[in-house]
């Protein structure tokens, strides 16, 4: 069943998805082959199909080590904004370098800056029990806002005609492409790689049975002595590392700079992703896929069918709320009763 | 000969794996104490709940007082006047006894005159309660008194208690006997469903015996001897544990000097001036009512909750106060909890993964990644050694019954052949049969060398398994007594916390 209402979710997101098309005076068969098909026709399309995937892959592959051990990081969105300043400083300061080592460096830091954002909730949530899901939402913000002083104030660049966004980026600071003509690059292998640790971690490794159980029944774990401490710090940072190497890949990807947006909200569309993906590895790969279309298919609803921008996040919106619908039909049963005076009332 | 208040015929009740209940006939007289006696999976309490209305039977009939019925929810059946009495209870803490009991009872009896009335149901039924008390600072009795005065308020015909006397000391079984004895004379039935064969040799009337879901005898139960009963039950002679006398002067494995520790639980109980030795083998035993500071111990032992000092509590001669559970393991302690799923196992893992719970010791783990095969065997070898009835190593935990699980969580334990072995409850909700197994492997453990530390509530367990026994009261212990030189009343008296002080001067 746990299969079965992610593919429940889908079916009725495209379904209500066309009556609401239709409510809007489209042809809901030209809507729908707008949104999900045209998107990805030609190699280009495919190829956008990735670069899109990929944050969402990686990211919600890190969450879901932790999302599997009741380890709530909803920072991602912060956690890859802080990962992309971390990047894009040392991009900027050794700049014009072509040195084949300043990629490297840009990835180890960018990794290192989503992890330092996320041991902030780690630490407060292990030594003062503070809320992680509310530390790191909060500091999701804070992180916008560092990213905006910056590309305002000091790493502005200086011919940009007073915008806010940094100096390009060098050929030498930017993921190579992997296929010409396209901007896939090879950050997409990243978030592969990404998906066979993260497999490999869950499924195989004894610290991965150990945060699994932790999640499903804590008073095992504290009887088998795995450190509940642990999980949260394993949990937190394999998000922020996971965040913080999407925040590399857009900044020395498709956008080749630090603006002062570096993402569409990758950080928290993962979420949905590990929950349709049910945190595994193979069910993710697939859902960031899912995902991706959905957003190439807004953009694409928003040129040829002239609709809002809205339309993305009303799709993602439906999407999981469809999925956790589901999840309470599969899990419990509708029940009509009568109450005292009589009345039918129904009740779950 | 007058109509009985209860009859069931012809009751089935099937499940996708399994039948329950396979054509049960049973009649209840008015003002009868009937035994419902099974093993554990004999379908006694498909069949309560049946009568209850918590489930419906696929086939039969159920007559009340000679009429037709159909239970279609409990709200029904109390309707009709069947009361039943959980062997959980369900109380809210933080409330009183009249508040908890207000919850339950209907509109009109819930007035200012619910209090006279519990105390006058109290009263006349042998049952004191005080109704503002709040429920938490409630014994184990207490509590179960408050749940029959819940009960008693709808005036029922048929009460039916589900394994009462598990949470009881000795001297509250032979109160509770009292009431359900009255409660029998002015008229009322009482289904009685227990494992413990004396019990229902001198409470009840007559007994149905049950067997794989069908009835495989009724007696009265008073003729019979226990070894009569249990033949019935299982269907050949109850097995008898073996005991040799203990080894002499063993090596120390465990020593708690002087523990005290304030709870953390509000409603917990705290540890004052506990001092322990047990030696390599010997079996220990700790009697006490529960909820006496039981709970609180053992966490302490096990390294759940780890101490401040490292010298309090030396394991295996090393001073463990501040070793975690897994470290405690690797210096030889093994722990069996008293709560299975989500403690000693997880429910939704299978049996070989929860091998790895406490087994990552023995070469199941390699560089940080899991050895599937090793697991695997491990968890083959224990459930044929120790005959666990399972679909095999992949089936889930929660898919045993309560005695093959503690039979491979017992077995899981043994198998690391450890220094010391902490067990609590060994054998709670176990049937005779899986009982005496698991008495039987504690003791070889023993005479393999195995220093043993035994806490639970059932004094005839204590007695049967232990060389000495002490008694948890209040969060203070009484010294060690060899099983020789002491008796289930002298037991039974310390339970109430009063031993003699001389002697545990000796040991503070």
């Amino acid at each position: 069943m746990s299969v079965a209402s992610p593919a429940i979710a889908i079916v009725l997101t495209a379904v209500v998805g066309c009556a609401l098309f239709s409510a809007l005076g489209k042809n809901p068969l030209t809507a729908f082959y707008t949104f999900f098909v045209a998107p990805v026709a030609g190699v280009n399309g495919v190829a956008e199909l990735f670069l899109k995937a990929s944050p969402l892959m990686l990211i919600a592959m890190g969450l879901a080590v932790g999302f599997r051990a009741n380890v709530w990081n909803i920072g991602a969105e912060g956690q890859l904004t802080v990962g992309a300043i971390a990047a894009g400083g040392v991009a900027l300061h050794f700049y014009g370098s072509n040195s084949p080592l300043i990629l490297p460096a840009m990835i180890v830091a960018g990794a290192l800056g989503g992890i330092a954002w996320a041991a902030i909730p780690a630490l407060l949530r292990t030594r003062f029990n503070a809320n992680e899901i509310l530390v790191s939402l909060m500091l999701t913000y804070v992180a916008g806002l560092l990213l905006n002083y910056l590309v305002h104030g000091p790493w502005r660049d200086p011919q940009g005609y007073n915008f806010p966004q940094s100096q390009q980026f060098t050929a030498a600071e930017l993921y190579p492409i992997l296929i010409p003509g396209t901007r896939l690059n090879a950050s997409v292998l990243i978030a592969f790689g990404a998906i066979a640790a993260g497999w490999a971690f869950i499924e195989k490794s004894f610290l991965g049975y150990q945060m699994r159980v932790a999640g499903l029944a804590g008073g095992a774990a504290r009887y088998a002595g795995f450190s509940l401490k642990r999980t949260v710090w394993i949990g937190m940072l394999a998000g922020g590392a996971a965040a913080g190497l999407a925040g590399v890949g857009e900044v020395a990807g498709p956008i080749g700079q630090l603006l002062s947006s570096v993402s569409p909200g990758y950080g928290f569309a993962a979420i949905i992703v590990a929950f349709v993906g049910r945190l595994h590895p193979l069910g993710i790969f697939l859902a960031s896929l899912l995902m991706s279309l959905l957003y190439l298919g807004g953009e694409q609803a928003q040129m040829s069918l002239n609709l809002p921008p809205a339309i993305t996040g009303i799709f993602e919106g439906m999407l999981l709320f469809f999925l956790l619908g589901a999840d309470v039909f599969v899990n419990y049963r509708l029940k009509r009763r009568r109450t005292a005076r009589g009345a039918p009332a129904s009740a779950a | 000969m007058s109509v009985p208040r209860l009859q069931l015929s012809g009751i089935r009740k099937a499940y996708p794996a399994v039948v329950a209940n396979d054509g049960i006939d049973l009649e209840v007289m008015p003002g009868e104490i009937h035994a419902i006696l099974g093993e554990n999976g004999a379908g006694k309490s498909t069949l309560m709940k049946i009568i209850y209305g918590v489930t419906r039977p696929d086939e039969g009939e159920i007559e009340w007082e000679g009429r037709r019925v159909t239970i279609a929810s409990p709200a029904v059946a109390r309707k009709l006047g069947i009361g039943m009495v959980f062997q959980h209870f369900s109380l809210f803490e933080t409330l009183t006894v009249a508040e908890n009991v207000a919850l339950s009872v209907q509109g009109a009896q819930r007035g200012a005159n619910l209090k006279a009335r519990i105390e006058e149901l109290s009263q006349r039924y042998g049952l004191p309660l005080d109704p503002q008390r709040l429920v938490h600072s409630l014994s184990m009795g207490e509590r179960q008194r408050v749940e029959i005065v819940r009960c008693l308020f709808d005036d029922p015909k048929l009460l039916i208690m589900d394994e009462p006397t598990s949470v009881l000391a000795p001297q509250a079984v032979e109160r509770l006997f009292e009431t359900l004895r009255r409660l029998a004379r002015e008229g009322c039935s009482i289904l009685y469903i227990s494992h413990k064969l004396d019990e229902i040799k001198t409470l009840c009337h007559s007994a149905t015996v049950i067997s794989a879901g069908r009835v495989t005898g009724t007696c009265d139960p008073s003729k019979e001897t226990s070894e009569s009963l249990a033949r019935l039950m299982i269907g050949r002679d109850l097995p008898v544990v073996a005991h040799p006398a203990p080894a002499q002067d063993g090596e120390v494995r465990l020593a708690i000097a002087e523990l005290s520790r304030v709870s953390a639980d509000p409603f917990g109980t705290d540890l004052k001036n506990i001092s322990l030795t047990v030696r390599s083998g010997e079996i220990v035993g700790i009697a006490g009512a529960s909820g006496n500071g039981q709970r609180e111990l053992l966490e302490v032992v096990s390294g759940e909750e780890p101490l401040e000092r490292p010298g309090v509590i030396t394991v295996c001669g090393v001073e463990a106060g501040r070793l975690g559970p897994a470290e405690r393991r690797a210096i030889g302690l093994a722990f069996v909890p008293a709560d299975r799923l989500g403690r000693a196992v997880v429910g939704s893992l299978s049996l070989a993964e929860n091998a790895l719970l406490t087994a990552n010791g023995a070469g199941m783990v390699r560089r940080g990644f899991i050895v599937f095969d090793a697991v695997q065997r491990f968890a083959e070898r224990c459930i044929e050694r120790f005959g666990v009835k399972c679909g095999g190593p992949s089936a889930q935990a929660k898919s045993l019954s309560g005695g093959n699980l503690q039979k491979y969580i017992v077995g899981r334990e043994i198998l690391h052949e450890p220094k010391l072995l902490v067990v609590s409850h060994p054998t709670w909700g176990v049937d005779v049969n899986a009982t005496a197994f698991i008495r039987q492997a504690l003791i070889e453990l023993r005479d393999a060398g195995a220093g043993l530390l035994v806490v639970s509530d059932e004094l005839d367990e204590l007695f049967e398994l232990c060389d000495r026994i002490a008694v948890i009261a209040g969060g203070r212990l009484s010294p060690a007594k060899p099983v020789a030189e002491t008796s289930v009343e002298e037991i039974g008296l310390w339970m109430s916390g009063l031993w003699p002080a001389s002697q545990a001067a000796r040991v503070a």
